[in-house]
């Protein structure tokens, strides 16, 4: 029968989450790296028993982990990460210039085909590239090398490149998502870039519309309509048909088009999942109701997802990261908050159980579906 | 013999329990302790000293002897005591919240 493995990361420790296709009953195994920040666990689509954990903290530094067994065992992998050449300036919170300084992994996407070929997003944002299984580290640096970086800033959490998506359709088309830069797409296996933010406004840069400068928080894809990309920004839910070339809004009825998280449902391309969040500065769900909305119709129209959920005096968040659904036949659709909940639906949003409440406040949520 | 003590999460990272024993050829100091340390449990690269610099991380600390050493010259001698092995260089993470 198949199985489910969700992958959590916390602020102290990663946490293996399994169960049957049923998703009634799971096993919880962790802390792995008690102590640690896990950013992101994520396996690998060619060989799913692999799988690779950034660990870090802010004493000792950044540890990549990787497992052959699906979870049960982990060893070390490479953790050199070094910008090529001289990695100058970008903007500091107030505009200054700052040295560009690495910090973390915060997003880790295997390949799509080859078990060994893994990419990393790093704060300071760059984007890293292993061949060996994580034993080794190649920036593909032309990204942090555009000629628009040294205007890039910092969001709240770091200048990160948290989004890595791999086109499953056009080898060498790849997107990366910064904040606070953008969006940014290579067709050429990241040997060159360019900002895709056309149609994006934001409040608090100076050119509200300008190429780069947009705080996105989160990019997702449906793997089977890959030209269609849903974008929650820091404000504003948006979606692009034709690769990222342009953008439009499709925030509709949400309470709120503030939020971390967006995830499509793994058979219809059509369905997309957020969590809309009251505000930049008030990081909790609107009225005290955590409450998941759905769109059917890809985007613009929205339904709260309640039932399961707590309706009162909820003040979590739910992070970039930790959104994911699984593609057994009733999608099954994931959330961590950084109260420690981990929250599954296996009826793609209708009906909500915790897996788990207690862990420490969650940094990431990946799914594996297993034969 | 250098009697290294490593603190709590280098020793989980490096799969070790109490102190670790170094041999280390020519002068003591804290960079040839701390290179030989490495070459003994390479995983520990980068987690002290900044891959890119060589320098101690922001947050590490090195005491021996009841002296802080953090602020040493990396090639200074370190103390008779440390050489011999009667005292252990310690590492240790900042007292910092977390």
């Amino acid at each position: 029968m198949s199985g489910v493995r969700v992958l959590v990361g916390t602020r102290k420790g990663a946490f293996v989450l399994s169960s049957d296709g049923r998703r009634e009953h799971w096993d919880v195994s962790g802390p792995h790296f008690a102590g640690w920040e896990i950013y992101h666990v994520k396996g690998s689509p060619a060989e799913p028993d692999r799988l690779f954990a950034s660990q870090s903290n802010g004493w000792f530094g950044q540890v990549i982990q990787r497992s052959d067994d699906g979870g049960a065992t982990w060893e070390p992998v490479g953790n050199k990460f070094s910008y090529e050449g001289e990695p100058g300036t970008h903007q500091w919170y107030d505009g200054t210039p700052h040295p560009w300084e690495f910090a973390r992994v915060w997003h880790l996407e295997p390949s799509l085909d080859d078990p060994d070929t893994v990419y990393a997003g790093v704060e300071d944002a760059g984007l890293f590239r292993s061949a060996d299984g994580g034993q080794s580290w190649q920036e593909l640096s032309a990204l942090r090398c555009h000629p628009s970086a040294p205007s890039w800033q910092p969001g709240a959490g770091g200048m990160c490149l948290h989004t890595i998506i791999l086109d499953p359709r056009a080898p060498g088309r790849m997107f990366a998502a910064i904040s606070a830069a953008g969006a940014f797409r290579s067709d050429d296996a990241g040997e060159t870039w360019r900002p895709v933010n056309r149609g994006l406004r934001s409040e608090g840069i100076p050119d509200a519309d300008a190429e780069v400068g947009h705080c996105v928080h989160r990019l997702a894809m449906h793997p089977a309509r890959p030209d269609v990309l849903y974008m929650q920004k820091h404000w504003d839910v948006m979606r692009s048909d034709d690769s990222g070339e342009s953008w439009h809004e499709i925030s509709g009825n949400l309470p709120t088009d503030f939020g971390f998280p967006i995830d499509v449902h793994a058979h219809d391309p059509d369905t997309v999942y957020v969590v809309p969040i009251k505000s930049d500065s008030e990081h909790f769900p609107p009225d005290g109701k955590l409450r998941v909305y759905r769109s059917r119709t890809g985007g613009d129209d929205w339904e709260a997802l309640t039932r399961g959920l707590p309706q009162e005096n909820c003040y979590v968040n739910v992070l970039r990261d930790a959104m994911a659904v699984d593609s057994l036949d009733s999608c099954g659709v994931y959330f961590g908050t950084t109260g420690g909940q981990v929250y599954a639906s296996a009826d793609a949003g209708d009906t909500w159980e915790p897996i788990v409440r207690d862990l420490p406040a969650v940094l990431s949520v990946e799914v594996q579906t297993l034969p | 013999m250098i009697r290294v003590v490593l603190p709590a999460h280098l020793r989980a990272l490096a799969r070790v329990n109490g102190e670790v024993e170094l041999d280390v050829a020519g002068q003591v100091t804290q960079r040839s302790v701390l290179d030989a340390l490495e070459g003994r449990y390479p995983v520990l690269r980068g987690t002290i000293r900044d891959y890119g610099n060589g320098r101690r991380r922001a947050f590490v600390r090195f005491f021996a002897c009841e002296r802080d050493l953090s602020h040493e010259q990396p090639d200074a001698p370190l103390p008779e005591a440390v050489a011999t092995g009667a005292e252990p260089y310690l590492i240790v993470g900042a007292m910092a919240g977390g």
